[in-house]
């Protein structure tokens, strides 16, 4: 066909007005920019609340934190939104309360060994009880990982993704039974005692009954154990990726399964592995979530779930310290949108955020680019 | 071509016409209660929000959990008009939403008229400029609406009353839908543009949003009548057999004339593969839209009759975890199948819904949510195409294409098809 003697396009009016990609940017600035705004008037009214709102978001972020690297990992490995995550680490949140409220595990260095501080026997039955709902989430979670999705390794991923919503019910619903956990909310019996310090002219102990003295920064022990126990993890986790051969095989399956296969290495044991691991993660996330809400009930992981999944996403899905700091962010938006736009919106702000990373940044913060889509 | 019916209509036809007569029997002389006719009347929601859904996912391969969302748009517009009719004897709710439905329509046709001809422009920057536009259109509405307000009620009021309660709920239900096609418009124009599961999660994020929305209707946009989390009541309850079987009917009629064109071809084929859709000039953006935007203008209506069968509506009917249930009727009934999906429905509200609630003892009630999972999961593992996969009744199968006299042999003729066609049509 010869194109010469095609009528020439006639120019579109105003086409040097809308091309380009600059009204979404536009769109994106002002958005930003009535957030800011809004930050900074509220930080200008009352300093000591935004940072007691950040406090609070930090504890938050902390917890999603634990369940968002379980989504990374498994979701950087198969490519799979384990929907069901999100209820392992409500089966976390169960598990350590019967431990706790019903066989008394958190007691029993001090029933054993006489004569042990009482600090230290909590101390250690905590972890003992953490390590419990840990191993628990684990073994479940290999468990459903054998029985749902690998039959559907190679079927669409979409059905993989539809049998993980079948599971996510399945556990909440079987969780709901009476002689399972409970249809209602229950109240979460804390290991320890709570203890909360002001800040004011340096750190003092809140006594039983004082009320916080105005202008001053509260803090309790539940956000100091929150914040070491899951840097720890972090800690631990990122040795046993970066150090380990398992670890090593981990980052080789999600790289390129063809070629880890190739090489030697048995993939599916090594997703069964990041599955169990995952689980861990979202079980002691379970237990500090609920210590620190004190409340829990058999459809509390299906927000914190979602919330934790887009905290991957916004670190870039399948990056381990995107899914940190991603979770960190999210706890501080979760909070701050809950204290200064309105606290029943900060479900939608969280997915509000979803979607513009996914618009303006699909790879998240410190996702690689999309080699090819799978 | 031959003119009229062809026996397949013919038998579809009848069939309907057949199937309400019998319902209409059994509900007016009474022998199915109260109970079994709300059922009925769900379960022909269910199959028209379903329908619109196995369209968006089951055709044209976009897994949505959006559709509740929209479902209780419609549902929540469409009984705000009828409410403001029966309770406040005006047409403001009416007149506004139509006006402002009308405008920011028009608004959106013309400027996506022009701004198909641009190039390089981001599906944001797009987003951006519609929703200029189209908030302007809103505006202009609804002044435009506030003196005909006064002029169309005094017109309704000289209607037999039994007339102008019906003409207000129609243009409700219809209303609702149209609001619910113009919002997936406009939610769908960034979104679309996603992967098939991160779409899938922004959805969901649309149902729980639209679900905090509806919570907060009374504190945070003054719809007093509304009531926000407490639930609306005093709708008129004006869905019967009649209106669920009409819009039910037409849902499929035109669902099966939309997948029988070429533009239904197309859709289809941006399931099958999206790079080949492209290769082969289709425009994968715009029939994901259109898809996207029909599917939930069948929400939107299911929304709006279901407000008006029971009278009430809470938020709590429209949680995120509800937006699962018409994707288990699609996966159940075919992803891809029509009278799957209509089976299927009705299947989920009579047994699920009616049948298990009367037949299992008191507390094993709590047992339906761990077998229906489960029911699932063997699904997926089992018949991943769902229970009737493609199957559809002759009248809502796809002709097949008329065999031109030249090809002899109907297995070259498929073999050699690409070679054909390029011979044939290329150029």
């Amino acid at each position: 066909m010869n194109t010469a003697s095609m009528p020439a396009r006639r120019p579109l009016t105003g086409q040097w007005l809308v091309r380009g990609r600059w009204p979404g940017r536009l769109f994106l600035g002002l958005v930003l920019a009535v957030i800011v705004w809004k930050l900074t008037v509220s930080v200008l009214a009352g300093p000591t609340i935004f940072v007691q709102q950040l406090i609070n978001g930090l504890q938050l972020g902390f917890v999603y934190a634990l369940i968002a690297l379980g989504y990374t990992m498994v979701y950087g490995i198969v490519r799979l939104i384990n929907f069901a995550h999100g209820d392992v680490f409500m089966v976390g949140a169960f598990i350590s309360y019967y431990a706790i409220a019903q066989f008394r595990l958190h007691e029993w260095p001090g029933r054993l060994f006489t004569g042990m501080a009482p600090a230290a026997s909590i101390a250690i039955g905590t972890v003992t009880v953490m390590v419990l709902s840990m191993v628990v989430c684990a073994v479940m979670a290999v468990v459903i990982e054998r029985t749902a999705y690998k039959p559907l390794r190679d079927a669409p991923r979409i059905s993989a993704l539809i049998t993980a919503i079948g599971v996510s019910f399945f556990l909440e619903y079987f969780g709901a039974l009476d002689f399972v956990f409970s249809p209602s909310f229950i109240t979460y019996v804390r290991p320890f005692p709570v203890r909360t310090w002001y800040i004011l002219d340096g750190i003092h102990l809140l006594e039983a009954g004082q009320t916080r003295p105005d202008g001053s920064i509260t803090f309790s022990n539940i956000l100091v154990i929150i914040i070491v126990v899951s840097l720890l993890l972090l800690l631990l986790l990122t040795v046993f990726v970066r150090r380990t051969k398992t670890g090593k095989a981990m980052r080789a399956v999600a790289f390129d399964k063809p070629t880890a296969r190739l090489m030697g290495i048995d993939v599916s044991r090594t997703i069964s592995v990041t599955f169990a691991v995952g689980a861990a993660l979202a079980g002691a996330g379970g237990m500090l979530y609920a210590i620190a809400f004190s409340s829990i009930v058999f459809w509390m992981g299906i927000i914190p779930g979602l919330k934790a999944f887009i905290a991957a996403v916004l670190g870039g899905i399948g990056s381990l310290p995107g899914a940190f700091l991603g979770a960190l962010i999210m706890g501080q938006a979760e909070t701050l949108a809950g204290a200064y736009v309105s606290s029943p919106m900060r479900d939608a702000i969280a997915f509000t955020l979803l979607i513009l990373v996914l618009l303006y940044r699909p790879r998240g913060l410190f996702g690689e680019p999309e080699r090819e889509k799978a | 071509m031959r003119l009229g019916f062809n026996r397949s209509t013919a038998v579809f036809m009848l069939g309907c016409a057949v199937v309400f007569a019998v319902f209409q029997f059994l509900f007016s002389a009474g022998i199915l209660n109260d109970f079994w006719y709300t059922l009925v009347r769900i379960g022909a929601v269910m199959a028209i929000v379903s329908i619109g859904l196995n369209l968006i996912y089951g055709f044209n391969g976009q897994f949505s959990l959006g559709q509740w969302g929209f479902y209780a748009i419609g549902a929540y517009a469409a009984a705000d008009i009828t409410y403001r009719w029966t309770q406040l004897h005006n047409t403001s709710g009416l007149m506004v939403l139509l006006l402002a439905v009308l405008f920011s329509g028009l608004a959106i046709l013309l400027l996506g008229k022009y701004l198909n001809q641009v190039r390089g422009l981001d599906a944001m920057s797009a987003f951006a400029i519609y929703l200029l536009f189209v908030v302007l259109a809103i505006l202009l509405g609804a002044s435009v609406a506030r003196p005909l307000i006064a002029p169309t009620t005094a017109l309704l009021n000289a209607l037999p009353e039994a007339v102008s309660g019906q003409v207000v709920f129609f243009l409700a239900v219809s209303l609702g839908g149209l609001i619910a096609a113009e919002v997936s418009f406009m939610f769908g124009l960034p979104i679309l543009t996603l992967g098939s599961d991160y779409f899938g999660i922004a959805t969901l994020g649309f149902t729980i949003i639209i679900k905090v929305l509806l919570d907060n209707t009374d504190t945070m946009f003054g719809l007093t009548e509304m009531k926000g989390a407490r639930g609306m009541v005093g709708i008129p309850k004006e869905t019967n057999w009649f209106w669920v079987f009409f819009f039910l009917f037409v849902v499929v009629v035109v669902t099966r004339n939309i997948l029988h064109s070429s533009t239904g071809r197309a859709i289809v084929s941006v399931r099958e593969d999206e790079t080949a859709a492209k290769a082969m000039g289709i425009d994968v953006a715009q029939m994901k839209t259109l898809t996207f935007v029909v599917g939930s203008l069948f929400a939107g209506l299911a929304g709006g009759l279901y407000a008006h069968t029971n009278g009430f509506l809470h938020p709590q009917n429209f949680n995120f975890i509800r937006s699962f249930d018409p994707m288990i009727i699609i996966v159940f009934g075919g992803l891809g199948s029509i009278t799957g999906t209509v089976i299927a429905s009705f299947a989920w509200a009579l047994v699920l819904e009616g049948v298990l609630r009367i037949v299992l003892p008191e507390g094993f009630e709590t047992w339906r949510f761990v077998v229906y999972p489960l029911l699932l999961l063997v699904m997926m593992l089992l018949r991943p195409k769902g229970l009737l996969g493609t199957y559809e009744i002759p009248f809502l199968r796809a002709a097949l294409p008329k065999r031109r006299k030249r090809e002899t042999n109907s297995t070259s003729g498929v073999a050699q098809a690409p070679v054909g066609t390029s011979t044939g049509e290329g150029g």
